[in-house]
């Protein structure tokens, strides 16, 4: 369990850190970064609790799809720091203010929060131990909930027909390479050969 | 006490100590392997344009990689000032330790491998998709307008043909119903040989994955990224001496695991393509390099060959595609397996 303990306690406090330089980072491609290292060392706790696909899908997903699209946009970005921070005092009170309502509320609902006893008697395991995490992942959401899964799948669906349509414009004009057109062609309709008499032209 | 400490060194300090080794024993090998894939690239390059290639340095220049390797690291790394130096230097890492980790989950026969994981199959797709990293990092970092569009082409690039092969990972995976790379080649092992691996049955899909492949690892015809017409070197364009060469290590790493990869889920991993006597007696480990080499060779053969592509005909290709001919594959395949009673289990 020693080592288990160790790298809980790594993976633990470099996400944790990792996911406060995200907001202290100057640099908004430097808190990309550290958002990244956070997700990945969420992935690790994963693994520790022997959640494996959760873990790769998170790297997969998060980390190879959305936040490459993050770093995309902040590096595309033309961010004027000096502008960014002109407010800061200005906002201080307010931004104290919310933060400090937020901290009264969650302690409240912390101090509030006890675990009832006979609670960890009635968990049953999650996952047999017969069957891998896939496996088990599967039979619950293609098995026993294929239907809220589908429907869930067709509300992802009609939300990226919404962004296509809103983004989609038929421009008239554009020249664009049909490359069924171009293999298409043969020397009859390619070529033209033209008896040119000297002097006179076409 | 003394009890204590000898359980404690027998369950935890002696299965580290043994991964370790094994870990040692792999990057070793696998350094020197590809120090002579490279020089095998090259050789095959300058092959096919009637060229010699390196031939200088040792026996039909055998030595050549080593002679690059003590120039890099000799050489003195220039930094560019107006870099952001962390990240600068943080990208050929990033790169390097990526590709080279990938190599923990890979079988090269019989259980030999550091970690056989259950789901070994996601981890390789997601190391890969890591990959990317290391390019937008050093391209952004290097404050250079070609480092930097080569950045914005290369995370383009990468995650559109991830996509593809995502897919064809799935129909692998829905014939051997297994996530487990041992699993997978064990799947192939049936009384056809060669005929009876993924490559016949899934022929569309070998196809898609070596194309994707090679546009993942940002090979010719799509080395895009790089393309030194146009980018000069792309990403790599303010590097030199010791980050330049983990660079172009991680690169071919990240090759070599893709043809690992294709050998795992096409080829049959480390099986014989006869199963009789004298194609069995054959150490598991040799098939499985031959198959990688193979590999490798279609990869060299592709960079020799074909002219690189447009920027916009490898998007067409990725998308309109491959994209489509690999999702419908999934339905037939799926289809095919549960209708006709072969699916696994």
């Amino acid at each position: 369990m020693f080592i288990h303990a160790l790298f809980f306690y790594l993976f633990a406090s470099v996400c944790v850190a990792s996911a406060f330089m995200v907001i202290a980072a100057k640099n908004p491609v430097h808190s990309v970064l550290f958002l990244i290292l956070a997700f990945v060392n969420a992935s690790g706790l994963f693994v520790l609790m022997g959640a494996e696909f959760l873990a790769m899908i998170l790297i997969v997903v998060y980390v190879g799809a959305v936040a490459v699209l993050f770093l995309f946009v902040v590096m595309m970005l033309d961010v004027d720091f000096a502008e960014l921070r002109q407010g800061f005092l200005q906002y201080l009170p307010f931004g104290a203010l919310v933060a400090f309502v937020l901290l009264g509320e969650l302690l409240l609902v912390v101090g509030a929060w006890v675990i009832n006893p006979s609670m960890p008697t009635t968990i049953t395991a999650p996952i047999p131990t017969t069957v891998t995490n896939t496996e088990a992942l599967g039979l619950v959401l293609y098995t026993q909930y294929i239907y809220y899964f589908q429907a869930a799948g067709l509300v992802l669906l009609v939300a990226m027909i919404g962004a296509i349509v809103l983004t989609l414009r038929h421009r008239v004009g554009v020249k664009r390479q049909d490359i069924g057109a171009q293999v298409a062609r043969n020397k009859e309709t390619a070529m033209e050969v033209v008896k040119v008499r000297p002097g006179q032209g076409l | 006490m003394v009890e204590a400490l000898t359980i404690y060194f027998w369950s935890y300090a002696w299965p580290l100590a043994i991964m370790v080794a094994q870990s040692l024993l792999l990057l070793v090998i696998l350094l020197v392997a590809i120090a002579y894939v490279l020089l095998a690239d090259r050789k095959i390059w300058a092959a096919v344009q009637i060229r010699r290639g390196p031939n200088v340095v040792g026996p039909w220049g055998l030595l050549q990689s080593f002679a690059d390797l003590l120039k890099f690291i000799l050489k003195e790394p220039v930094i560019p000032s107006s870099s952001n130096k962390g990240v600068f230097l943080l990208a050929p890492l990033v790169t390097c330790t990526l590709a080279l980790g990938a190599w923990a989950v890979i079988p090269v026969s019989a259980g030999w491998v550091i970690a056989d994981i259950n789901v070994g199959v996601l981890y390789i797709f997601a190391i890969s998709s890591l990959m990317v990293y290391g390019i937008i990092m050093g391209g952004w970092a290097s404050n250079s307008k070609y480092a930097f569009l080569s950045a914005i082409r290369s995370a383009a690039q990468m995650v559109s043909y991830e996509v593809s092969i995502g897919f064809v990972i799935i129909t692998v995976l829905l014939c051997a119903g297994s996530l487990k790379l041992s699993a997978i080649v064990a799947a192939q092992d049936t009384s056809w040989g060669l005929l009876g691996w993924y490559w016949l049955p899934l022929l569309p899909m070998f196809v898609i994955f070596f194309v994707s492949a090679l546009a993942e690892t940002n090979r010719p015809p799509f080395d895009l990224v790089e393309a030194e017409s146009e980018l000069v070197a792309g990403f790599m364009v303010e590097y030199g001496s010791a980050p330049y060469m983990m660079f172009m290590l991680g690169e071919y790493v990240a090759i070599a695991t893709m043809c690992a990869m294709g050998t795992i889920l096409f080829l049959g991993g480390w099986l014989p393509p006869v199963p009789i006597a004298p194609f069995t007696w054959v150490p598991d480990v040799i098939w499985f390099t031959l198959k990688c080499l193979f590999l490798f060779f279609m990869f060299a053969m592709a960079k020799a060959i074909v002219p690189r592509y447009r920027y916009d005909q490898l998007m067409r290709l990725g998308w309109k595609v491959f994209l489509p001919i690999s999702l419908a594959m999934v339905v037939i395949v799926a289809a095919v397996l549960q209708f006709g009673g072969l699916a696994p289990k």
